[in-house]
């Protein structure tokens, strides 16, 4: 660890600068209306260029880890917490990947929000979104990371909540905000854990207890392990707390493109690969954490799979993706990188197909049902091509992005060896062709076949503003993955935060054949899903006779209706038992220690009628108590 | 007598050596209310308001400029010279002292930008005319006129040169004076309400004689002290209880008599009653300036008087500290959580937190002091903003204050109820803000030698902020009431002084170091 | 023991015997004409003013009158013993007394000015 010297010191801006755009863009009203997008959209692009320069400063030392100490926080006796800065290779990557993919996504919602009254209002909460994500990133201490984490949380509630007038926004803003409360309890909870046990919450002072010479028990690392994945969880939209996240589609798309291309969910995966010399200590925790990803990313392929909303679809693509995340760090040392060039690839392709996905909303009068769109490739050739890029990257078709980055995992399941190894990767398997499956579905309802359209619509191809940062995606959504695995480079970079890669020794299944076989199940998923919607018509009403997994994945395989059997309905039980008892048991206690004051109610209210004798008498008698006591205590 | 007086005509007397310097703040907080007196009788109507303010504003910068150049005078005013010492070193300019005078500055620097708020009512929210006769045809009439009492800018002023004294007082009959010149303005401000003066008249009055009744005990313990004693400086007293041969009871009940006296300004239950009344009868940016800087010089008044008059009977007089730290906290958090008026929950609020000061002062150490300082900087800013911000949300009758007006605000003003939401977080004690900063502070100060009273405290901080969140949860997920109160823009004045307000209560609660430094190395007192 | 107290009682006995002794002999010398004046109160030998309006109320301009009367008499007696002792007091007592006049002075700016000193 090295103090930060040169522009690093400056690196506090990246929080600074968009926190105090946001706190300009809120607070000037509508004095800030006419310039207020162009400051907004600039902030992330300034922070880029400052993170590249940033980046290479970093990369030219020999120790990159750099620490940034900006002030003590509260310093009161034992408890002292230190307001710091962590540059290392994993933050940078985390704010390369939010300042860049984030600032096309500004630039596309300059001209995606063009016509709202509120545009100055969204990027406020935007850059707020911004500075809160960074600082998630950047600090260097688990408190830190809880401010950062709350401020992601409320930006989010703001922004899925945007067109706050609806009430389904409302509510999806309110689902969402209650999903990440549950899982911020987790994560304050693992604070507490450090804290109560290593009287720490920095980076440095709480992994110094762990790996050699630790004084860390296991069992310690597995409570706060499985604490901090709770957190992880909710803001991830993991298993069992996944259920927000479609729902926070209500924002405006290019809402939906930074929560779960370049921010928002990948906080999760950023904690738990931070956290790795906990999770190093505790096998039993990262079981969990590969189980829930393999649940997560089945969930998300099926639930993906019976969707017609275009949003919903790449949403819970979106969970599946983040559960193969999950799998990956779960898989313990060595694969935490291979999560993280994961969570690049598909920070790029993510937004290529959100930021298209958008445009097609545009062009249909906000319409998202797939079964009124198709035939678009002719009127929407750029916005067709950035989606078959994003499309082609996400299947992990050969050579494009998810091929590299989604593949490895894949691999690295098996290398798990044994059973759970074999378990983990056909799961991982089948998911790959799902995704192909519903995938497919996805671009032949929307792009090709025949014009579903309603009467009303007259799509046209989105201005340039909006189609150049999708351009850029796209390219990268074919040749970032290749461009990230390059002779090993970020994996080779990650290794002083994440430890070193471990891709060689002995593979369970052999590469090239493991290769095939996933190419083989893709082709599989692609064909079934081009027999079942590329050949034939496509009922512009959902069809109703169903199978029961079609029928599942509508309903989101039961999980709301689960959530409200066995979360929301006893919760109102208990807030209706809680009313009850604050009604007869609260403010019978608050009434009798009001009374037992005046010495039986009726005389207390007296005293509190307004009448200056009252109050004297009151003053009096407290008089003769006070001069009781010290009497009393003087002559006792 | 006659020898004395004979003697006075013929020999020179040693005239007192005053340090004028250390004394200038409270020269200029004077001079300026002179002045602003002067204003009065001599600047037409229409021009009066304006340079009032104008008067007010540079006297207060001024004087908070002083202040922060004297920053480090360790000295006590005037010096003994010859025989005739007997008001040597009634006043010591200290740490202490100095911090608290700066904040009592600072804040009503910001109170008097509340008052001079002309924007959200017409004229202003200080009464037209305060004697006219409410009710009457003139009264009517003026109720919608553009005039001002602007007297109530020189009255600021001299309450705030007594709250200057109250505090560095090192002298009983000083503080007793100090006491006065403090209160006797904030009687008359209490009854400037324009909107519903019978009930700003009520408070008035009431305050007044409550305030007469407390003064008398101050007066009646002064005398004790002093039969005991044979002085009535404060260094005197603490040297009088090592060496007087005399009853204890007499020391013992005039130091009760003095404590009723101070912990009456400072709203501390049982002596607590009027706050309510006061608070909600009064002009809200008055209110706001009583809530802050009168407690700041009252804690003060309390900390010197313990402190360093009373520091060798710390054991005796910790017990009383307990008990009416616990019914202030107690009767603060219990009676605010069945009130349904925000003005009048803000007033409980104030009680309570006259409770958890208190917390502070069960030790005496250099932590202590330092953090009931820093703990009234806190706690005045926020409460400033607060009230002020009641001042936004309107009926056609004045402030809607009623809690149930103020549901779903949130979605008719996102802003003001963001703001709101700040300042009664931090009056809560959540995290990153400045009531958590000072709530912290001052319990870890006194969990050494009082561990149940701090959990006391935390109970009912607990409690407390039970109804700090029913106003959030009021604001933001209640429906809004049909004919919604209407939310007024604030002119420059109240736009300033609300963003100070807020934007010290962030910083102190994200970045308190450097103010904890000040106040730490600030916590010494001198003579 | 009670020897410095004499010239007191002694003193107090005489002004006793002076008033007992002016009141008792007024009937018996004095003339006896009664008229109005004569059986009216007596206030300082000024005409008395109209009774009071309604149940013992005063207009406030007799309070502003008797305070303002209050504060220059206060004045006033503070400037007796400064006089006794100016001299001794030197230049530090002569910038105090001005400043105490001047605080006062600016009170009666006001109260003139602002039309305290007016009856009506």
């Amino acid at each position: 660890m090295i103090t930060a010297h040169g522009i690093q010191s400056y690196a506090w801006l990246l929080v600074a600068i968009p926190a105090a755009s946001a706190l300009i863009l809120l607070t000037l009203g509508r004095a800030a209306d006419k310039w207020g997008h162009l400051l907004g959209a600039l902030v992330p692009v300034g922070l880029f260029v400052y993170a590249v320069f940033l980046f290479f400063s970093v990369k030219g030392q020999s120790n990159r880890k750099v620490d940034l100490h900006m002030f003590s926080w509260i310093p009161v006796a034992r408890f002292r917490v230190d307001a710091g800065l962590l540059l290392d290779p994993l933050a940078l990557v985390f704010v390369l990947l939010i300042t860049g993919v984030g600032s096309l996504i500004h630039i596309y919602a300059v001209g995606y929000m063009a016509h709202d009254p509120g545009r100055r209002r969204f990027f406020g909460y935007f850059n707020l979104f911004v500075a809160a994500m960074l600082l998630l990133v950047l600090a260097d201490n688990y408190l830190a990371v809880y401010v950062g984490w709350e401020g992601v949380g409320l930006a989010s509630y703001l922004l899925i909540g945007y067109y706050y007038t609806r009430p389904s926004a409302a509510t999806a803003g309110n689902k969402a905000f209650f999903a990440n409360r549950v899982g911020d309890v987790g994560l304050s909870i693992a604070i507490m854990l450090m804290f109560a046990y290593f009287g720490t919450t920095s980076f440095a002072g709480v992994f110094g207890h762990f790996g050699h010479g630790g004084n860390a028990t296991t069992g310690v690392a597995t409570a706060i392990a499985l604490m901090l994945l709770l957190g992880a969880c909710g803001k991830s939209g993991q298993f069992p707390l996944q259920t927000w996240l479609p729902d926070a589609m209500e924002g405006p798309t290019p809402v939906s493109a930074l929560i779960h291309a370049a921010t928002m969910v990948t906080a999760g995966v950023y904690l738990i690969a931070r956290s790795a010399p906990v999770f190093d200590a505790t096998s039993a925790a990262r079981t969990v954490v590969t189980i829930v990803g393999a649940i997560t990313l089945l969930y998300g392929c099926i639930n993906g799979a019976g969707q017609d909303d275009l949003k919903r679809v790449l949403a819970n693509s979106t969970v599946s993706q983040i559960g193969y995340m999950f799998l990956a760090v779960g898989l313990g040392p060595g694969v935490y990188a291979i999560g993280i060039v994961h969570l690049l690839g598909h920070g790029f392709f993510k937004a290529a197909l959100f930021l298209s996905a958008g445009s097609v909303m545009h062009a249909m009068n906000d319409r998202i049902d797939m079964r009124r769109f198709g035939g678009l490739w002719r009127v929407m050739p750029i916005t067709f091509f950035v989606f078959v890029c994003g499309y082609l990257a996400i299947i992990g078709f050969p050579f494009a992005t998810g091929f590299w980055t989604k593949d490895k995992i894949i691999e690295a399941a098996f290398d798990k060896g044994g059973t759970s190894g074999y378990l983990l990767g056909i799961i991982a398997l089948v998911g790959a062709g799902l995704t192909a499956f519903y995938m497919t579905r996805a671009l032949v309802m929307t792009f090709l076949g025949k014009r579903r359209w309603e009467p009303d619509v007259h799509p046209h191809e989105c201005g340039p503003v909006m189609w150049l940062p999708m351009a850029v995606l796209a390219v990268l959504s074919l040749v970032g993955g290749w461009l990230l695995i390059f002779g090993g480079g970020v994996q080779e970079w990650l290794t002083p935060s994440v430890g070193p890669s471990v891709e060689a020794g002995v593979h369970t299944v052999s590469k090239p054949v493991l290769t095939a076989i996933t190419l083989v199940v893709v082709a599989l998923g692609i064909a079934g899903a081009w027999v079942a919607f590329g050949t034939r018509t496509i009922p512009e009403e959902q069809p109703q006779n169903v199978t029961v997994v079609t029928r599942a994945s509508r309903r989101n395989l039961y999980a709301d209706a689960f959530n409200e059997a066995v979360l929301m309905r006893p919760g109102q039980w208990f807030s209706r038992a809680l009313v009850f008892f604050d009604n007869r048991g609260v403010d019978g206690v608050v009434n009798g220690l009001s009374a037992s004051f005046g010495g039986g109610s009726s005389r207390f209210r007296r005293l509190q009628s307004g009448f200056v004798r009252s109050y004297a008498l009151s003053m009096l008698g407290g008089t003769v108590a006070v001069i009781a006591v010290l009497l009393a205590v003087r002559f006792q | 007598m006659t020898h004395l007086l004979l003697a006075a005509g013929n020999t020179a007397v040693s005239t007192p050596s005053v340090s004028y310097h250390a004394l200038a703040p409270i020269f200029i907080v004077l001079g300026a209310a002179m002045l602003g007196v002067l204003v009065e009788a001599a600047v037409p109507r229409a021009e009066r308001f304006t340079v009032q303010l104008m008067v007010t504003i540079v006297g207060l910068v001024a004087a908070l400029v002083v202040v922060g150049l004297l920053h480090g005078t360790r000295t006590t005013t005037p010096s003994p010279t010859g025989n005739d010492a007997f008001f040597a070193g009634s006043l010591s300019i200290d740490g202490v002292g100095l911090f608290l005078q700066g904040t009592v500055l600072a804040l009503a620097l910001v109170a008097a930008l509340l008052v001079s708020e002309r924007s959200v009512d017409v004229g202003s929210p200080i009464v037209a005319s305060a004697a006219v006769v409410v009710g009457s045809a003139d009264d009517r009439r003026l109720t919608t006129a553009d005039r001002v009492q602007t007297e109530v800018f020189p009255l600021m002023l001299f309450a705030v040169s007594g709250m200057l004294i109250f505090p560095i007082a090192n002298n009983l009959i000083l503080m007793f004076v100090a006491l006065e010149v403090l209160s006797l303005p904030l009687y008359l401000m209490a009854g400037l309400a324009r909107r519903r003066r019978l009930l700003s008249q009520e408070a008035s009055l009431k305050y007044f004689l409550l305030g007469a009744f407390a003064s008398a005990f101050f007066l009646y313990g002064l005398a004790l002290l002093y039969g005991y004693a044979d002085t009535v400086d404060l260094p005197g007293i603490f040297t009088a209880q090592q060496t007087s041969g005399k009853s204890d009871v007499l020391l013992y009940t005039g130091l009760a008599l003095l404590l009723v006296g101070l912990l009456f300004k400072a709203s501390v239950a049982p002596f607590h009653n009027w706050t309510v009344d006061v608070y909600v009868g009064a002009p809200t940016p008055v209110t706001a300036f009583m809530a802050s800087c009168t407690k700041v010089a009252a804690f003060g008044a309390i900390l010197r008087v313990l402190f360093v008059g009373f520091s060798s009977a710390e054991w005796n007089w910790r017990p009383v500290i307990w008990a009416v730290a616990i019914a202030s906290m107690v009767v603060g958090a219990v009676l605010g959580l069945t009130q349904t008026d925000i003005k009048r929950i803000l007033a409980y609020s104030s009680i309570a937190h006259a409770g958890f000061i208190l917390v502070g002062m069960v030790a005496i150490t250099k932590q202590s002091t330092a953090s009931v300082m820093f703990y009234v900087l806190t706690y005045g800013f926020t409460t400033l903003a607060a009230f002020g911000m009641l001042m936004l949300v309107r009926d056609p009758d004045g402030e809607a204050t009623q809690l149930a007006r103020w549901s779903g605000l949130a979605r008719k003003s996102p802003v003001v109820a963001t703001v709101m939401t700040v300042l009664l977080l931090s009056m809560a004690g959540i995290p990153l803000t400045s009531g958590f900063t000072g709530k912290f502070y001052v319990f870890r100060a006194a969990w050494d030698t009082a561990g149940p009273l701090v959990v006391i405290a935390l109970l009912s901080s607990a409690v407390a902020a039970f109804f700090y969140l029913r106003i959030v949860v009021m604001m933001f997920f209640a429906e809004p009431p049909v004919d919604s109160p209407t939310i007024a823009i604030p002119g420059w004045a109240a736009s300033v002084a609300l963003t100070v307000g807020v934007v010290v209560t962030i910083v102190l609660g994200v970045f308190p170091q450097p103010v904890i430094d000040l106040a730490s190395k600030a916590s010494y007192f001198t003579g | 023991m009670l020897a410095p107290y004499l010239p007191i009682l002694l003193l107090f006995a005489l002004a006793t015997g002076f008033a007992v002794f002016s009141v008792g002999i007024a009937p018996f010398t004095g003339p006896r004409r009664y008229n109005k004046a004569k059986l009216d109160f007596y206030e300082c030998g000024i005409e008395p003013t109209p009774q009071p309006m309604g149940p013992s109320r005063f207009p406030v301009k007799y309070y502003l009158t008797a305070m303002l009367f209050i504060v220059f008499d206060i004045e006033i007696i503070f400037l007796y013993p400064y006089a006794v002792a100016n001299k001794a007091l030197g230049l530090f007592g002569l910038v105090e007394i001005i400043l105490f006049v001047a605080t006062v002075f600016v009170a009666y700016a006001y109260v003139w000015r602002r039309g305290g000193l007016d009856w009506d």
